[in-house]
């Protein structure tokens, strides 16, 4: 089978000194000595870390820290002022368009906003890329993306357009239409914002059953600390005031045990775990 | 095992067989790799032996064979849950892989939506209703902005007006000063061709002297403020209905309603006030290029000598002619502030609404252009000025 068990929660703790990115059992992403930099502004530096396959793992920071940039990054948006991201073996930025372009077709990414076509239909906005990169044909593309929607409780709403829905709905849709290729890594741009506390929960659910059912490998950026606690296996933790990452392991350890203390703050909502 | 009957549907690797462990029992195997990359099996096999065999009451299935799956393999057993669940047969989901039956249960956790009638196709006649209805609802929306906008000029004249005099004057730089080269270019060439066309037809009759009547009248009366008003509908107009738009779409626009800021005053004023103080400017820098194109054309292929154009033009043109032709523009700036403003503030909330938004200001611009061009030109023959 074609699927991956989650591995244990890594509690590795590195301030000063970050793991290898071969540190932990077979990486599935991995980002070597990391600079990021809009022109010569530079927003983190040497962020070296690896994502297990099956791991869901959080980037989580202070505001303006870099985490939507790590993200931007790491799925191609985003070229790296220098360093290295690593799709399995295979470095993503040192590979050819094409070669990019297929590693990109084994991700999903749900954005912000959900990022969907307005001038589409949810149906036309989760079939595109079913459209473009399967042979099926279209009966069986109408059905799969029903079974999508389906499973982000958007059942019946293929005729709708985004405009018409709400921004929660809007935000599931996006998970569906980034879920359509069943992708190995889903990347997910701060997925409880703008939710309500019982659809991020909902989300949270959906995370970890796509993970538990498919062993889909899962990065997520955000803040919202009840998601972090709930699905997180490993997180990075990066600092805007350093412009580098100053914790990694799973939040659960790092509340705990963490020597910096604005990581204890930060994960105990202010207080000092 | 009775009646081992086989059923195959091959579709390069995935694929299944069937056979009866029981009487009442159908079983499916499943081989290969069940992937959206490749071509799926339907179900219809396993429809096609349900219906030759009634007695069959239970599904159960194997999946020992089956390399790796995904959605492909969930969309052939949700649509072969819906078969047995019309046929009130029994699916024994035991044999399934591990996370398959939990992502089933989740797709089926929320109920369908019920109704979506809202996108049902219509008859052409319900259309055409719907299409004229929303044209009398335009129309009057139209003439509601419009009235807003007479009020807001209102206000500005009573000096309770509320917007910012630097976006004013960051307009006023935007549909003033920036918009000159292309004023520039457009009005020589429309001078140029009207002179070239003219002088053509005036030598047959050794006339060609005439031809600065005809530059200076037509640029003066109708093509300055004409060709002006239409630059101004592409760029200016568009811009006002993208940036509006996008505006509404981050609910900017609802920000400074709940402000007890008029949008109105606020983002529309200073529009209209610009392209109204602008154009009548552009339309006398317009009505000076042209003339100078017509008098390049007139010089340079007619033996036609500036100061004679010049006289000629001095005699027959009046200042009246000038002034019909700026109380166009006038008109014209205020056409195409308000269409642009128009449709960038009903724009909605998506990113396409905004492009519809952009195009429809500029099309209605121009068409209500050409409308005022004609009553008025009609009005000012009758009245004889």
């Amino acid at each position: 089978m074609d699927r991956f068990p989650a591995p244990a929660a890594q509690t590795t703790l590195s301030p000063t000194n970050p793991p290898t990115p071969a540190a932990s059992a077979p990486a599935h992403l991995t980002v070597a000595d990391l600079v990021m930099a809009y022109g010569s502004y530079v927003v983190q530096r040497d962020l070296n870390f690896s994502i297990g396959r099956g791991e869901i793992f959080i980037i989580m920071g202070d505001s303006g820290c870099g985490k939507s940039t790590l993200l931007r990054h790491m799925v191609g948006l985003k070229p790296p002022a220098a360093g290295s991201i690593y799709y399995d073996q295979e470095s993503f930025w040192d590979a050819e368009p094409e070669a990019r372009d297929r590693l990109l077709r084994r991700t999903g990414i749900l954005y912000q906003s959900g990022a969907l076509w307005s001038s589409m239909t949810l149906q036309e906005n989760v079939a595109l890329p079913l459209r473009e990169y399967t042979p099926l044909p279209p009966r069986q593309i109408e059905e799969i993306v029903a079974l999508k929607l389906a499973l982000v409780g958007l059942a019946g709403f293929e005729r709708f357009y985004p405009a018409e829905i709400s921004g929660g709905m809007r935000k599931r849709a996006g998970l569906a239409r980034a879920m359509a290729l069943d992708p190995e890594i889903l990347f997910f741009d701060e997925p409880s914002a703008g939710l309500d506390p019982i659809s991020a929960n909902h989300l949270d659910d959906l995370i970890l059953e796509l993970r538990a059912a498919l062993g889909t490998t899962i990065v997520v950026v955000t803040h919202d600390l009840a998601s972090i606690f709930a699905i997180a296996d490993n997180s990075v933790f990066l600092d805007a005031e350093r412009r580098s990452m100053i914790a990694q392991g799973n939040p659960r350890d790092l509340l705990e045990h963490c020597p910096e203390p604005k990581v204890r703050i930060f994960l105990s909502r202010g207080g000092d775990g | 095992m009775a009646n081992p009957m086989t059923a195959e549907a091959d579709f390069q690797d995935s694929r299944y067989e069937l056979d009866q462990p029981r009487q009442d029992t159908l079983r499916i195997r499943f081989f290969g790799d069940w992937r959206l990359r490749e071509q799926l099996p339907t179900s219809e096999a396993v429809d096609r032996y349900l219906q030759s065999d009634e007695t069959i009451r239970h599904i159960a299935f194997d999946s020992g064979e089956l390399r790796s799956w995904d959605s492909g393999f969930l969309n052939f057993l949700v649509k072969l849950g819906k078969t047995a669940a019309a046929r009130q047969i029994v699916l024994d989901n035991r044999n399934l892989p591990q996370g398959v039956e939990r992502l089933l249960a989740l797709a089926a956790a929320v109920p369908p939506k019920a109704t979506y009638s809202d996108h049902a196709p219509a008859s052409l006649l319900v259309r055409l209703g719907e299409a004229a209805t929303r044209f009398g609802a335009t129309a009057a929306d139209m003439v509601g902005f419009l009235g807003e906008a007479v009020l807001a000029l209102a206000n500005l004249a009573r000096g309770r007006a509320r917007f910012q005099t630097s976006e004013l004057l960051l307009v006023l730089q935007e549909c003033g000063v920036e918009a000159l080269p292309i004023v520039t270019l457009i009005s020589i060439l429309v001078g140029m061709i009207l002179a070239f066309v003219g002088a053509m037809q005036l030598k047959m009759f050794g006339a060609e002297v005439y031809v600065a009547n005809l530059v200076t009248l037509g640029m003066a009366r109708e093509m300055a403020a004409m060709m002006t008003g239409i630059i101004m509908a592409g760029r200016t107009g568009a811009a006002f209905a993208a940036k509006l738009g996008t505006m509404q779409v981050n609910e900017e626009v609802d920000a400074l309603q709940t402000l007890g800021i008029p949008p109105m005053e606020f983002l529309v004023l200073p529009r209209l006030l610009a392209l109204v103080l602008m154009m009548p400017l552009l339309c006398i820098y317009a009505n000076l290029m042209g003339v100078f194109g017509g008098l390049m054309v007139a010089a340079g292929m007619f033996d036609i000598t500036a100061v004679q154009y010049i006289t000629q033009a001095k005699v027959y043109i009046g200042l009246v002619d000038f002034q019909v032709g700026i109380f166009k523009s006038v008109i014209f700036g205020a056409v195409v502030a308000l269409c642009g403003c128009y449709y960038g503030m009903r724009c909605g909330r998506s990113s396409a609404g905004v492009g519809l938004a952009t195009t429809s200001a500029v099309v209605s611009a121009i068409v209500f252009i050409i409308v005022c061009d004609s009553l008025v030109t009609f009005v000012t023959t009758i009245v004889g000025i």
